[in-house]
């Protein structure tokens, strides 16, 4: 069986006809996605949408060596499918969505369990889900086994989500986490869009990531609706894109350093996440990006008298976080809480498809921009910075390289904006084409599939935050670990929870 | 005379130690680079809280009640043994030096006990890791003790800490060294301070002291909050008196002794400033080390 003709090659925010997309037999499908796996794909995406007589199941897997991704489907006529998450366990998610959402059940998936306790899309499938967070935990029993119970409140100023530990005194067996609470319809809303009002719901998918979300959609948007953004746009959207990424890195560093008490770069990281922050508001007026990128283009242009003032700044905080993070890498009491602490094998890493810094820390390069440029990033190179340790410590430093490299590319750009208009016109949206978009936002790859059907109208709208991909390898990170480290291993990952339960 | 020094003594251990609190916070906020809390804050949280009403599970009993007060009175009694600038103790007799141990022993088992009386995960959790701490801390207290009552050949708190101890330091000032630090690491365990645990931290998952208290509210959380204040008024008490020896003019002596007190908070503050926790696994073996330090002190001491 000849791989390449079974697929259909998709680039990077490029859109192509529906039709392109082979409609494989089950076994067919399933052999292709294992091969694809096997052969150092990854799975971007795997969803259902209904088809005439059934469902449609759609995989988009990514390579991340050619920057090419692969998109197949399948029909499902029944209400089940064969599950193939014991052989590919990055699937095992994507699995229980499309479950939870069609109906459709895998048969055989070794852990289903409802992902948003969300109603079905499914016209005429009538299930009351859950309340969130009723779930069969799982359970270790034994006379010295207790269950500690964290969330779905939490003491400081963050999100939702149920934490469930399986510990023996301190030792923990097993982390079980149930999200769901911040489930608010996004795909439902996008459903027969696109409309006016979507491009602020992609600006609060995850409201740390802003400018990555609105990226996407808006590489969407142009490729179906044959707009080219101009040169400059792109180079503004690259600005505030690794904006986004410095202020989060920074915030994250600070976080950590709070995690064990440390406090000089705690409170030197809070404030700078601040400037990093104060620089997005300079370039559109919205400290996390808001109304910054814009189908077409972007919403705000830069003139040089504030460019000229924004590098300046760049530079100050660049130094400044600097100064921060040796603190912080120089400290023997913070790096013997670091290192060795929530390891994630490389193996593990790449079974789960981790993306991101996690990833990155388990020497795995994987950084859609490099990967998969579009716009910008096929002109500025940022090499993916990667450490191989795989433990808190890793997941800093990678954190700290990126820093260096995001405030360098600031720099560059600042300096040699292209000339020329900031917005294009962009029509509106092709019938029967299917896009998907990879960006790179600060806690990894950000997808975003739309298909259009006959009208030009969103027959699915797929979203997949990299918190997605990620939240499993918290739960593995934590095996054999001390309980109490829980909080700092958390922090190192520093996942959404809106992100995924969108 | 003694009626005055007992009332100026009673009146220092309840009032200064929520103030050392504010003194440890400003010297982290300067660090830190920032303003901090005002030096009154533990005071003005303290009276907040003696003004607001509590909630009581209905799954405790009558311990959970028991477990601040039990706490705060044991904390208060224990600094009557102890001798502040050159002055007796209030109360004193020959062997309080167990007494004065035991009592802080009997406030942690209450204050365990409360914890337990929850049936909280995370109270139970906490509870374990007090439990097995303090029981390493005892160790290192009851040698450093020992040095003490060696080198003033007296078995109470009143003279082992008294005008005596400037004359140990001249005798076998190396011993005292050994004490001073093994005292310091104590102090920073059974408070709870960096790098044993973090008291401003709101991570319950990796606290030991603070998750035993997450259920008490109102005055009843007050008086845990003022009962920790005088335990670390209390240790610090101890290593004062080691430091800084003074048997001059009383009321110098008063004097003395509370810059005594702050200058430890200062120090508290500025190594909670410069390092980061211990994991959790390690904290036994710092506590080892206080142990064996103070051991040394005795070995010195008996060549």
């Amino acid at each position: 069986m000849s791989l390449t003709t079974q697929f259909a090659t998709l680039y990077n925010g490029v859109a192509a006809p529906r039709s392109l997309l082979p409609r494989l037999d089950f076994a067919a499908f399933r052999e292709n996605i294992l091969q694809g796996v096997a052969r150092d794909w990854r799975v971007a995406a795997l969803f259902a949408l209904p088809a005439p007589g059934g469902h449609d199941l759609v995989a988009i897997l990514a390579a991340d060596d050619d920057g090419l991704m692969h998109a197949l489907r399948t029909a499902v006529t029944g209400d089940s499918f064969p599950s193939l998450t014991a052989e590919c366990p990055q699937l095992h998610l994507f699995e229980r969505e499309i479950a939870e959402l069609w109906g459709l059940k895998p048969e055989g998936h070794p852990w289903l369990k409802p992902v948003r306790f969300q109603k079905p899309l499914r016209p005429g499938l009538d299930l009351t889900p859950p309340r969130p967070g009723v779930v069969d935990w799982y359970q270790v029993k034994g006379d010295e086994i207790h269950e500690v119970a964290v969330g779905p409140v939490h003491a400081g100023v963050i999100e939702p989500g149920a934490f469930r530990f399986q510990c023996h005194g301190e030792h923990v067996f097993h982390l079980e986490i149930s999200l769901g609470y911040q489930h608010r319809g996004v795909e439902r809303a996008m459903l027969h869009g696109p409309l006016k009002r979507h491009i602020h719901l992609m600006e609060t998918l995850a409201g740390d990531t802003t400018v990555g979300h609105t990226t996407a959609y808006c590489q969407n948007m142009e490729a179906l609706g044959n707009g080219r953004a101009p040169a400059r746009a792109h180079a503004l959207r690259g600005i505030a894109l690794e904006l986004e990424r410095l202020a989060n890195h920074t915030g994250d560093l600070g976080a950590l350093a709070g995690d064990v008490g440390f406090l000089p770069t705690m409170s030197f990281c809070g404030r700078l996440r601040g400037d990093w922050l104060n620089l997005t508001a300079q370039l559109c007026g919205s400290r996390f990006g808001r109304g910054m990128i814009r189908p077409g283009g972007v919403g705000f242009d830069a003139e040089p008298g504030r460019t000229y003032d924004m590098a300046l700044k760049v530079e100050a905080a660049l130094k400044d976080v600097s100064g921060a993070a040796e603190l912080l890498w120089n400290t023997p009491s913070v790096m013997a809480r670091f290192e060795d602490t929530g390891l994630v094998t490389r193996q593990t890493a790449e079974e789960l498809g981790l993306v991101g810094p996690a990833a990155r820390a388990c020497g795995i390069e994987r950084d859609a921009r490099c990967n998969f440029p579009s716009g910008i990033w096929q002109f500025a190179q940022i090499p993916a910075a990667t450490w191989t340790s795989g433990d808190v410590f890793a997941r800093a430093w990678v954190r700290w390289l990126e820093i260096q490299r995001s405030a360098g590319f600031i720099r560059e750009q600042l300096h040699s904006l292209p000339a020329g208009p900031v917005r294009a016109a962009c029509g509106p949206p092709a019938a029967d084409r299917i896009v998907v978009s990879l960006v790179e936002g600060w806690r990894g790859e950000i997808c975003h599939v739309a298909l259009t059907d006959g009208e030009g109208k969103f027959a699915a709208y797929k979203v997949v935050d990299p918190s997605f991909h990620n939240w499993t390898g918290l739960a593995m990170a934590l095996r054999d670990q001390q309980i109490s480290d829980f909080p700092l291993c958390n922090k190192s990952f520093n996942l959404s929870y809106c992100g995924h339960d969108l | 005379m003694t009626a005055l020094n007992a009332s100026i003594h009673i009146l220092l251990a309840l009032l200064l130690p929520p103030v050392l609190l504010g003194v440890i916070n400003k010297t982290k906020a300067a660090i830190g680079g920032r303003v901090g809390p005002p030096v009154l804050q533990a005071w003005f949280d303290i009276i907040k809280l003696m003004h607001k009403g509590s909630v009581f599970s209905t799954t405790t009993t009558w311990v959970f009640r028991a477990g601040p007060v039990v706490g705060f009175v044991t904390a208060v009694g224990a600094a009557l043994f102890v001798p502040l600038g050159n002055h007796a103790p209030p109360l004193s007799f020959t062997g309080d030096l167990v007494l004065f141990a035991y009592l802080l022993g009997l406030g942690r088992f209450f204050t365990i006990a409360a914890a337990l009386d929850t049936g909280s995960a995370f109270e139970g959790m906490g509870g374990a890791r007090e439990a097995t701490f303090s029981s390493l801390a005892e160790p290192a207290l009851f040698f450093s003790m020992l040095v003490l009552a060696r080198m003033s050949g007296s078995l109470s708190l009143g003279s082992m800490l008294g005008p005596a101890v400037g004359g140990m330091w001249s005798a076998a000032g190396a011993s005292l060294v050994l004490v001073v630090v093994s005292l310091f690491i104590v102090l920073l365990a059974e408070n709870c301070r960096i790098p044993f645990d973090d008291p401003n931290t709101h991570l319950e998952l990796t606290m030991i002291h603070e998750v035993m208290v997450l259920d008490h509210s109102g005055p009843a959380f007050g008086l845990i909050l003022w009962g920790a204040a005088v335990k670390l008024f209390v240790f610090g008490a101890l290593v004062v008196r080691i430091v800084m020896p003074f048997d001059g003019d009383p009321w110098a002596g008063w004097g003395i002794f509370i810059a005594g007190q702050l200058a430890v908070a200062v120090t508290v503050g500025l190594v909670e400033s410069v390092m980061a926790r211990l994991r959790l696994l390690q904290i036994p073996s710092l506590l080892v080390a206080a142990c064996l330090l103070s051991a040394f002190g005795i070995i010195l001491l008996a060549r």
